[in-house]
This record gives structure tokens, sequence and C-alpha cells, in this order.
């Protein structure tokens, strides 16, 4: 575990917020000098605090309108491996993220359409032939807001 | 409308989020000029909102990650409003999403520990208001987690 103080979280907060601002312009805001933020973000970078750049886009815009969750409950445990299904989910291009849960569902999933027509068939052709797929619960988003958390 | 190009430049940027303009350019085959041309188009249209840092809660001290999936008492009309707003106050919420399902909210969860978690469930999530119903799936790992959406 990685020690940060209170300017690091700042810095780490500003950077949630928008990745592309400079280390000179995160500076003044902070009252330090651009090397030593910088020498801050590569630090955090380096000890993996700070995983990467995420692009942040108007899904809707895109014609991606619909976004659902899945719960997806695995039909038989121990039978089908579990490379086996994560393999086959992550090469689904409209599968946007897949996570292993303990719980209710075995995993959760965000899958992304255009419609619901088609995400009728991405569930259909894609998630419901997936090797051990079992019980599948969807739940269609309606909005959704991300927080910073506890920086 | 968005074209062939416009799509290619997305691709590469969503997988490379970190390269410079003239490498970017050079993976989608276009000068540096037209590819920064698209992007500043990209972006005055809203379809680029913006870029963040990726944070890494678990390298931060968070190592328990749980989906609260929360079914709220709709008998009360303003039961969502009062519920989304003392949700935001609650600085371990990392996501709130509303559905259209079987599920109402969810909430993503982060804590230092179990019995963090167990501190942070008690006196901040069960005391918001409206709460039918909580069903939890921990977090055991990320499959797929790029997000990228399929453009």
């Amino acid at each position: 575990m990685i020690e940060v103080d209170e300017i690091d979280r700042k810095i780490l907060r500003a950077l949630v917020r928008d990745a592309s601002k400079s280390s000179r312009s995160i500076g003044e805001e902070l009252g330090l000098s651009q090397p030593a933020v910088w020498r801050r973000i590569k630090r955090l970078k380096d000890n993996g605090a700070i995983v990467g750049r995420r692009l942040r886009l108007d899904r809707e815009k895109l014609g991606l309108g619909v976004m659902v969750f899945l719960g997806v409950k695995l039909a038989a445990k121990g039978r089908v491996s579990l490379e086996d299904f994560e393999r086959a989910v992550t090469a689904i291009p409209e599968v946007v993220s897949v996570e292993h849960v303990l719980g209710l569902y075995d995993y959760r999933l965000k899958v992304v359409a255009r419609d619901i027509p088609d995400f009728e068939r991405v569930l259909r052709r894609r998630i419901m032939t997936l090797p051990g797929a079992g019980q599948v619960e969807a739940n269609v988003l309606l909005s959704e807001e991300y927080r910073y958390g506890p920086l | 409308m968005l074209d062939d190009v416009d799509r290619r430049i997305l691709r590469q940027f969503q997988a490379a989020p970190d390269v410079s303009i003239a490498e970017l350019a050079e993976r989608c085959s276009l000068t540096t000029a037209s590819c920064w041309r698209r992007l500043e188009k990209l972006e005055s249209s809203g379809v680029i909102l913006g870029q963040e840092v990726v944070v890494d809660w678990q390298a931060l001290g968070f190592a328990v990650e749980v989906s609260l999936r929360i079914t709220l008492d709709k008998t009360q009309t303003t039961a969502f409003d009062e519920f989304l707003a003392k949700a935001r106050t609650v600085p371990e919420v990392l996501e709130i999403q509303t559905f259209l399902g079987r599920v109402d909210v969810r909430l993503l969860v982060i804590a230092r520990d179990m019995t963090h978690y167990q501190e942070v469930y008690r006196s901040r999530i069960l005391s918001l208001p409206h709460i039918a119903d909580i069903e939890a799936l921990m977090h055991v790992a990320r499959i797929k987690s790029h997000e990228a959406l399929p453009v």
C-alpha cells in the first residue's frame, strides 16, 4: 500500500477530473512549483496509484443509447472452467467491463448497445451462448454518476 | 455525424490515451494537422468529453470493493431524490447508478478492509433513507476493465 499525503490527494483529485491538466496549472492551484508536482505525479505513477488514462466519450453521441448491467450466474460450476467463460466474454466488443464477484451472481457485466433491439441481439446471440452461462439478470441503466471517492 | 476516420481516431485514442497527437496521427494514417483538426471537432461537438486518470484504489489501501444493489420503497414519491442526495454525501461511495429493472439503485462502495466496510455499511449505508432491500456483490477480480466503447 502506498502512503499518500493531502497534496497527493489534491493532485489525484485534479487529474481524475481532467487528466490533460498540466503539472504547471495544478502547481499554480496548489501553490507548488511545476517540477514538484511533476515529481509527485511520477511517484504516483511509478508506485501504481495512477494506472493509466481513460478517454471520456459521450456514449449517446456515438449512437450507443443503451447500457445494461448484467448479473450472470454460471450454470454448472466446476464443469466449465472460469477461464473459458472469461476468455469468451472478454472478446465481446459490446461488453465493456467484466468483474468476477461473490454473492448472488458470479459475474457482473456492463454491456452497451445502440438500442433495446440491438441489446436483445447481443444478449441472445453472444451472452446466452457463452460457455457455462446460466441465469442472467438485466438492469437497464437510467442514470450514472461517478464520485471522486475518499480523495 | 461521425465518419470512418473519426471512428478510427476514437478507436486508437481509446486504446492508447497516453500517446501524443503526432503518434496518434501515425497510428490512424493521418497527418498530424488533420488528426488535430478532427480531435478539435470531436471535442467541440462533445463526443470527447475529456480525459481522466484511472486510480487504483487497492494501491491506495482500499482493498474491499462492494457493489450494493438497492431496492427503494417507492410508495414515497420523493424516495429516489432523497436517497440519492444522501448517498452523495458518503465519501466511500464511488459510483451511483439508477436502473430500470429489478434493482433501483446501485452503489459502488470501497473500504480499507472488512472492519472498515462493516463500519461504513452500518453507520453510513443503512442509515440512507427509503431502503427496502439491499443485496451485496463483493468484487473478487476485474477481468475486463478498460471500458472502451465499440465505436
